[in-house]
């Protein structure tokens, strides 16, 4: 920790979640004339990264500056009246809770930032001419992620929107505050979808259905939630969580908190997403682009499980304590529906797409979260928190790697990828199936890595419960999320072995031989790779480019972290814990 | 204009022979008429308060006057009425800055008794504001359509509209609507309705040689004026049981009625409120509202479902709290079941509207009016456990300040929503959604406008006005026993959503696919798209901005909410 006055604290936090709004605005602005860039495309984009960039980076400040001796307390709290009328108040601040989320935000943001600016380099310092990019779909289809729909400012300001909204849910100490943010992200994260999703050729509607379901499914919770948290305020007769979590529990009576965790619970689950309210999930993975999943997985779902820990554990444990269990019981049905949903994909013959794969492992994953805060231990909830930045992380990692495969390979399809012995990228992209590799086992939980610990604190939180929880059953819960894991790792490793794996002279057949050709046409555009296939009349070998400069750039940081917090895991747990024991009910109090 | 004058000395004359107790003034016909009274002669002479008076009554003279002045103007000179009217609104609207701390009261009886036919208090002040600006902002979408003469008229029909009459008719619609919240007895409660509605009725049928015009104006007609016959009728029964035509003395006289009168009351109140619930297009009295919109011009369909509903609200508003707070039991529920009606049709109707249809956005935006009345009734049908007693309670103006909230920033946003419509139907007759394709390829800040206030209609941010306005409203409900109605108003949210969004994102759709390239529709294309008039522009960027300004501080219009009325 660094000294840094409460002053610049506060101002921070307010930089943090204005800048990105205002970056919004301006993306959509004509460039200023110093920094035009070689196009408006390319100079909205590297403005996109340079507003995310200053954004993390004082969000680091932020964090560097935290009193990490009172995680616990708010920090760097702003509290100003908005609404006098309805008792609404600017109220931010964050605390070892919303601290690592808040950075992890940024980063990922960042990160999508700085692969669209990559990825628009690298195809159009190619011959632009030429079909460069990943689809080969109608003709809107023959540019780089973030020009496909025409509009790159869009896109920024859309991304910048995200990152607001993101940061704002999670820096909000009031509920409509909380809940005006949480909705702020819908809009941009629809039309990231809708716009700017990977058409399939066979459905081209596809990315607008998914983005619709996504919508709507978010929005029916949202309106429960809404109602759930205004039944809270107008009872307790403040909406401020601090006030909220601190005092008043008796302002609540036991039927008010049955029926806010119901209304809120059921806002936060769909987000979340809890089984069996998951199915927008692996829809909108699949049609949303590279970035786009790589925030909806990596930030956006964060934010339900959040909203459990930030506002049902503490405001309403009455309620919380009736539900946990059912909670819990959903949670273990959604780690094995998502392992066995990841099993089915991964199957030879069964079309299985890598996008919608990882999309169904995080409902399993998310399944440990909501696991580790049905258990209202500590330990299950540091868990859970634990477990929402390593899925941030790793998945976010998966996301951004299976972009750039289908960027390569033109097609996440397993079976197309997989061909008849495996997609043996050891073989042809030897640095880049190595990542996919240890993404994967960082998924699937390997010791030492950050996927560990989150899962295991969360299985052990559900050995032993809450008083007032059933033992047995949790405890039945843990057994059947310890097969989770078991299955998890079956899937992960299928996938390792389909992908990275094979046999990289493979002879194949007429048909195979004609779909790898196929698949290969995509990387003409890039014939700065010195292996493109164009110099290599008949190659033995499929040369699929190995990682770029700029993916370097933007996935050294996120496995970086994935190894720091695994081996290091009081970095985070240090920030959580005492801030996970002030807000559960009747641990230290 | 002899229709209205006829209106009105009816219902002076009808006044007459049933009010021998009270005085009866027209503060429309300004002529001061008082009924025979058992007091002494002299308190007959009632003083008159020009200044409280003054914004409905300038919206009226200078209605005349434009009607006047377009006898004598050559053609070049019409041009010049449109902004006169909207110069005479904002004159009419001046006067408020200075009623706003003064609480003045007006037309009252001689006498110790109190009862006044007209108050400027902050309810009246707020709701006058209301419908001035929307007026003016009516002025400015209409300037198009009827100085458009020699633009691309085909939407207008042939001829376009009359412009001195045109004026006259808003300018007088405006003049009764903003009589409406400032009148204290049923009488001018009445013939403010009237004054409101009558001219609204030619401006539906004002478009020459449409058919469709003409018959969504008679459709109105009749089924308005049926409505508003019930409604005397019921202020007959009103006045049989209580013998007095003021709202408080109709409250106090409701408690001490005759229980043998007891039915004969309760069907006064029931049968009074339904004009205005016609008015305010409150279900089942709704069915005029879509063909009205269709067949009307789109800037009287704009009128109408801001300022006619403005008009219907407020006068169940002063009903309800005023003069029927003594009878809380009756009203408050059937309000309720009223609202939940209300809302429920509006929005699976609205819901229905598929992107083909000719005439989809207007027929969206009616249907989707009828909606938002079923929301702005919650608050009424929620007063009545607060509005106990025969004086207007002030917990019980505060619940009703939902409504007063949510009709503002209703107005603001359904104003601008109308304004883009406006511009599309300048281009496409048909007007349906599907030619709202490519809006954002045109005319990036109409389509960022158009999506704005569409988002604040479904309550979503970036609409944070709207958000909050629904928050207050579904506030009311819970706080005050109608948990089934926030539940209801949830569902209606969640469908409300839907067809917002779904419009939201036809705007954003790329233009005309190359697949439709052999269809004639010059809709999709944004090269084709012409200028926006000046006018509409203005229209759209002073609702966005209104819009704007209420999401970044809504306290500007919740303070009502909370003690803002008195």
């Amino acid at each position: 920790m660094i000294p840094v006055s409460d002053t610049v604290m506060q101002a921070l936090l307010i930089a943090v979640l204005v800048l990105p709004l205002l970056g919004s605005a301006a993306a959509l602005l004509p460039a200023p004339p110093g920094l035009k860039g070689r196009d408006p495309g390319q100079a909205v984009l590297r403005h996109g990264v340079t507003v995310t960039g200053v954004v993390l980076a004082a969000s680091v400040v932020l964090a560097l500056g935290f009193d990490t001796g009172r995680p616990g307390t708010i920090q760097a709290e702003s509290d100003a009246e908005w609404i006098p009328s309805l008792g609404i108040h600017l109220h931010l601040g964050v605390d070892g809770v919303s601290l690592p989320l808040l950075v992890l935000t940024a980063l990922l943001t960042f990160l999508c930032a700085l692969y669209s600016y990559g990825t628009d380099a690298g195809t159009n310092s190619g011959d632009t001419a030429a079909p460069a990019s990943s689809d080969d779909g109608p003709a809107d289809q023959d540019a780089p992620a973030a020009r496909r729909a025409g509009s790159p400012q869009a896109f920024v300001a859309l991304i910048l929107l995200l990152e607001a909204g993101t940061l704002a849910t999670f820096a909000s100490l009031d509920l409509v505050l909380f809940f005006l943010a949480f909705e702020t992200v819908l809009i941009p994260m629809y039309f990231l979808i809708a716009r700017w999703g990977g058409k399939d050729p066979r459905d081209p509607r596809e990315p607008a259905r998914a983005a619709w379901k996504f919508i709507l499914y978010t929005l029916l919770g949202s309106v429960v939630m809404l109602l759930g948290l205004l039944l809270i305020g107008f009872k307790a007769g403040t909406f401020d969580m601090v006030a909220l979590a601190t005092d008043n529990h008796s302002a609540l009576s036991r039927t008010t908190q049955i029926v806010a965790v119901l209304a809120i619970g059921a806002g936060l689950a769909v987000k979340t997403p809890m089984w069996p309210l998951h199915s927008w999930l692996p829809d909108a993975h699949t049609a949303a682009p590279t970035v786009g999943s790589v925030l909806l997985a990596g930030v956006l779902l964060k934010m339900g499980t959040y909203g459990f820990v930030r506002i049902l554990l503490p405001v309403a444990p009455e309620g919380m304590q009736v539900f946990a269990p059912y909670l819990g019981a959903l949670a273990v049905t959604g780690i094995v529906y998502g392992s066995l949903a990841c099993l089915a994909l991964a199957r030879r013959g069964a079309n299985g797409d890598l996008k919608r794969l990882i999309a169904y492992s995080s409902v399993g994953h998310m399944g440990f979260v909501l696991l580790g805060i049905a258990t209202m231990t500590p330990t299950g909830v540091n868990g859970a928190l634990f477990a929402n930045i390593a899925h941030g992380l790793i998945t976010g990692l998966l996301f951004f790697l299976v972009g750039a495969l289908k960027e390569r390979a033109g097609s996440t399809d397993l079976d197309t990828l997989s061909g008849e012995t495996g997609g043996a990228l050891y073989g042809t992209a030897p640095r880049f199936g190595g990542l996919l590799a240890f993404g994967a086992v960082a998924s699937l939980g390997l010791p030492g890595l950050a996927g560990f610990w989150g899962e295991m604190l969360a299985l052990l939180g559900a050995y032993d419960p809450a008083p007032g929880l059933s033992r047995p059953a949790f405890i039945t819960f843990m057994a059947v999320g310890g097969l989770g894991t078991l299955l998890t790792a079956a899937y992960m490793l299928a996938v390792v072995r389909r992908v990275c794996m094979g046999d990289p002279l493979e002879e194949r057949g007429a048909s195979g031989h004609f779909e790898r050709r196929e698949l290969r046409d995509p990387e003409q555009g890039t014939s700065a790779e010195p292996s493109a296939p164009g110099e290599h009349p008949e190659p033995a070998t499929v040369r699929l480019p190995d990682v770029r400069g700029y993916e370097y750039a933007a996935w050294t940081p996120l496995v970086v972290l994935t190894v720091a917090a695994g081996l290091w895991p009081a970095l985070l747990l240090g920030l959580s814990d005492p801030a996970v024991q002030d807000l559960l009910p009747g641990v230290t109090r | 204009m002899t229709v209205l004058a006829q209106g009105a000395a009816e219902a002076v004359r009808a006044t007459h022979a049933a009010d021998p107790a009270g005085s009866v003034q027209s503060a429309e016909s300004v002529v001061q008429t008082a009924g025979p009274v058992m007091q002494s002669a002299d308190s007959v002479v009632q003083s008159v308060d020009w200044l409280a008076i003054s914004p409905p009554t300038i919206a009226a003279v200078a209605g005349l006057a434009v009607l006047v002045a377009d006898l004598f103007l050559p053609e070049r000179g019409k041009r010049m009425l449109g902004p006169a009217a909207a110069v005479s609104l904002v004159l009419a609207a001046l006067p408020l800055l200075f009623l706003r701390t003064r609480d003045l009261e007006t037309f009252c009886l001689p006498g110790g008794s109190q009862a006044c036919s007209y108050s400027a208090d902050t309810l009246a002040l707020v709701l006058q504001f209301l419908v001035l600006g929307a007026a003016f902002v009516t002025v400015l979408l209409s300037m198009p359509a009827v100085h458009g003469r020699g633009g691309p008229t085909h939407a207008e029909g042939p001829g376009g509209l009359p412009a001195g009459e045109y004026w006259f008719l808003l300018l007088s619609a405006t003049a009764g609507a903003a009589l409406i919240p400032a009148s204290r007895d049923l009488v001018t409660l009445v013939i403010a309705l009237e004054t409101a509605s009558l001219p609204a009725f030619a401006l539906v049928g004002l478009r020459r040689g449409s058919r469709g015009s003409a018959e969504a104006a008679l459709k109105f007609f009749l089924s308005s004026v049926t409505a508003t016959a019930v409604t005397l009728l019921g202020a007959s029964f009103l006045y049989a049981v209580t013998g007095t035509l003021y709202f408080q003395g109709i409250s106090e006289g409701l408690t001490r009625a005759d229980p043998q009168l007891e039915a004969l009351g309760s069907a006064g109140v029931a049968l009074t409120l339904v004009g205005f619930a016609f008015k305010a297009s409150v279900v089942p009295f709704h069915f005029w509202v879509p063909d009205t919109y269709v067949g009307a011009p789109v800037p009287v369909a704009a009128f109408l479902s801001v300022v006619g509903k403005t008009a219907g609200i407020s006068g169940l508003i002063l009903l309800v709290v005023q003069a029927f707070s003594s009878r809380a039991e009756l009203w408050g529920p059937a309000l309720a079941v009223l609202a939940a009606f209300t809302m429920t049709a509006g929005n699976v109707a609205a819901l229905r509207q598929r992107a083909d249809q000719a005439h989809g956005a207007v027929r969206l935006l009616a249907w989707s009016s009828v909606g938002q009345a079923g929301y702005l009734l919650v608050p009424l049908a929620a007063a009545a456990p607060d509005a106990g007693g025969a004086e207007p309670s002030g917990p019980a103006l505060s619940t009703v300040g939902a409504t007063v909230a949510y009709l503002l920033m209703y107005a603001a946003v359904n104003l601008g929503a109308f304004a883009v419509v406006a511009h599309i139907s300048r281009t496409s007759s048909a007007n349906r959604l599907r030619d709202y394709r490519g809006l954002f390829a045109a005319h990036p800040l109409a389509a960022l406008a158009l999506a704005f206030f569409l988002l604040c209609l479904a309550g979503l941010p970036p609409g944070v006005v709207g958000l909050f306005a629904k928050v207050a409203v579904f506030s009311t409900a819970v706080g005050n026993g109608l948990g089934w109605l926030a539940v209801i108003m949830a569902v209606n949210v969640v469908i409300a959503l839907f067809y917002y969004l779904r419009w939201t994102a036809l705007v954003f759709r790329a233009g005309a696919p190359a697949a439709a390239g052999a269809e004639p529709q010059p809709g999709g294309g944004g090269a084709r798209r012409p200028r926006m008039a000046a006018p509409l522009a203005a229209g759209i960027a002073l609702t966005a901005t209104v819009g704007i300004a209420l999401s970044l501080y809504p306290d500007l219009v919740l303070t009502f909410t909370a003690g803002g009325l008195r």
